[in-house]
């Protein structure tokens, strides 16, 4: 049932454009495209001396689901390093029905997509993008 | 002029679906029509009464079901107006343009030249540049006009003396801009070229008599011409035919084999080795039959009502951008629109909440998105069976997710 995936919890996550635009200095930054919908997420991150995120920006021209999407991550991501950002994921994995178990705030919201098979990969995309970025 | 939507809608039965407690509304013939019961019951008799390979065997059942491949061979080409000795059957419209861009590409030298356009679908790309990486030869593109057509002015500029081939979308998949034909045709002409089309979205509504457009490779797809999947055509002058060589290596293909030489059989069976897709042909044949059924003058009047009812309902709605000719004269009933601050995909899932199935994204024309500098467009593609239902459902979805997601 589509009409109850656009739920306002993931609208207002969308809206918040929580970390939304470009870092002037990244130490690290990193594009990924959905080949099958075209969906792009850009990541810049600066680190600090211990690999751990200081600050983040995303540019996203997809989707509100994946723009929801970098908007959640953005605004859990710093202080974590890559190891800390992969716990994160697995909270975005339980909200999509892809992993057992409940999700950790934000990523609760995403649950109404474990129903739609083919726009999981437009909530995991950002994730992608911040993985390359930390590598 | 009056067209029996409801007589033509009843003959398909996977339209009268509840999905979700809504009907459907199917607006996504562009990527794949529906099938009518000629075809679901010329499959099935296939399957139930014929069903064996074609060509060699000799028994009851290989008879008739070389008899039925062959009479749909016969069908496909009364739908187009030409010989049917001139059809070979592939597995889709993009294996008929891989087809080509092998077989015929291997005639090509290095610094010969193929023109394509910025809207062509991947599938009127891809071929030729992997054709350009096997043989060195080079890649034209004509530009798009600001209404989404084929900008046919710029032939001249880019047709060269080794210019052999143009290879360009009859109706655009994305801004169902119909191309100008006969000025292609001229202009290839002048030059020596030949002219290829891919009549992928054209086919869908209504017979074609081929010979009168003056080209040289026809392709088309089954599943958006009211057929199974799995099956396309490949039209081409028999003398080009003939001067080609394989595509495929296999059985059914061959003159003789001996481990010193191999000789070919002549076309169309040069080009189909192996076991055909058997029953997806008989099933065209017969989708082609049933579109001959069709008053086309009073479909295709309908179809164009329709997308006028889509564009006018479109441009209602505040953000609403369409790509593609305004008049109705330069198009197919294909309509592609971005509206303002709602991503295409969030607009198709909605429209999925209200029954209403549309594509969204780039539509496999990536330089053409780029073109306009977009992320995608919402596409809805009408078929005759199509009714005032289905538009009106459309419209009442792109407003509802114009109101709720911005």
């Amino acid at each position: 049932m589509s009409d109850q995936l656009y739920q306002d919890r993931i609208v207002t996550l969308a809206k918040a454009k929580t970390g939304a635009g470009k870092l002037a200095a990244p130490t690290k930054s990193a594009r990924r495209d959905n080949p099958l919908c075209g969906d792009r997420v850009t990541i810049d991150v600066r680190l600090d001396g211990q690999g751990r995120i200081a600050e983040i920006a995303h540019q996203v021209r997809g989707c509100l689901l994946c723009q929801a999407s970098a908007s959640a991550l953005s605004s859990v991501a710093v202080g974590r390093d890559a190891a800390g950002i992969a716990v994160v994921r697995h909270d975005a994995e339980r909200a999509v029905g892809r992993e057992a178990g409940e999700a950790a705030e934000p990523f609760a919201a995403f649950a109404p997509v474990a129903a739609h098979k083919s726009r999981q990969e437009c909530v995991l995309l950002p994730f992608e993008a911040l993985k390359d970025a930390l590598s | 002029m009056s067209f029996d939507v409801a007589a033509v809608r009843g003959q398909f039965p996977i339209l009268s679906q509840i999905i979700d407690g809504r009907p459907l509304h199917y607006l996504d013939n562009g990527a794949s029509a529906q099938v009518p019961n000629a075809v679901l019951d010329a499959v099935r008799k296939y399957e139930t009464t014929q069903r064996a390979n074609v060509v060699r065997g000799v028994h009851a059942l290989a008879e008739r079901a070389t008899e039925a491949y062959e009479d749909a061979r016969a069908e496909v080409a009364t739908f187009l107006s030409v010989q049917a000795n001139e059809i070979v059957f592939t597995g889709g419209c993009t294996a008929a343009i891989n087809l080509v861009a092998y077989s015929y590409g291997s005639l090509l030298k290095s610094g010969d030249r193929i023109l394509l356009s910025e809207l062509e679908h991947h599938s009127n790309i891809v071929p030729w540049q992997l054709l350009r990486s096997r043989s060195g030869i080079e890649l034209d593109v004509l530009p798009v006009t600001e209404d989404g057509r084929i900008d046919v002015s710029a032939l001249p500029r880019l047709l060269t003396p080794r210019t052999r081939l143009i290879s360009l979308a009859h109706v655009s998949n994305v801004t169902g801009a119909s191309l100008d034909v006969k000025t292609v045709v001229a202009a290839a002409r002048a030059v020596g070229a030949k002219v290829m089309l891919d009549g992928a979205q054209r086919a869908p509504h209504g017979p074609l008599d081929l010979p009168s457009l003056g080209i040289d490779f026809y392709a088309f797809a089954g599943h958006k011409t009211y057929g199974p999947n799995g099956i396309g055509v490949l039209w081409a002058r028999p003398e080009l035919l003939e001067a080609m060589p394989p595509f495929h290596g296999g059985g059914s293909m061959i003159g003789r084999v001996t481990f010193a030489e191999t000789t070919w059989a002549p076309p169309p069976r040069r080009f189909e080795a192996g076991t055909p897709p058997i029953g997806q042909a008989i099933g065209l044949g017969a989708a082609c039959l049933w579109m001959r059924g069709i008053d086309w003058a009073a479909a295709h009047a309908h179809e164009m009502s329709l997308t006028q009812r889509v564009m006018d309902g479109l441009q209602k709605i505040d953000g609403t951008w369409l790509l593609g000719p305004a008049s109705l004269q330069a198009r197919y009933p294909v309509v592609s629109f971005t509206l303002e601050g709602v991503h295409t995909h969030d607009v198709a899932q909605v429209l999925d909440s209200f029954g209403v199935a549309v594509r969204a994204g780039h539509h496999c024309a990536q330089p053409l998105i780029d073109h306009f500098d977009i992320d995608g467009t919402t596409r809805i593609s009408i078929a005759p069976y199509n009714d005032h239902g289905d538009i009106d459902a459309l419209l009442t979805g792109v407003r509802h997710a114009a109101k709720t997601l911005r």
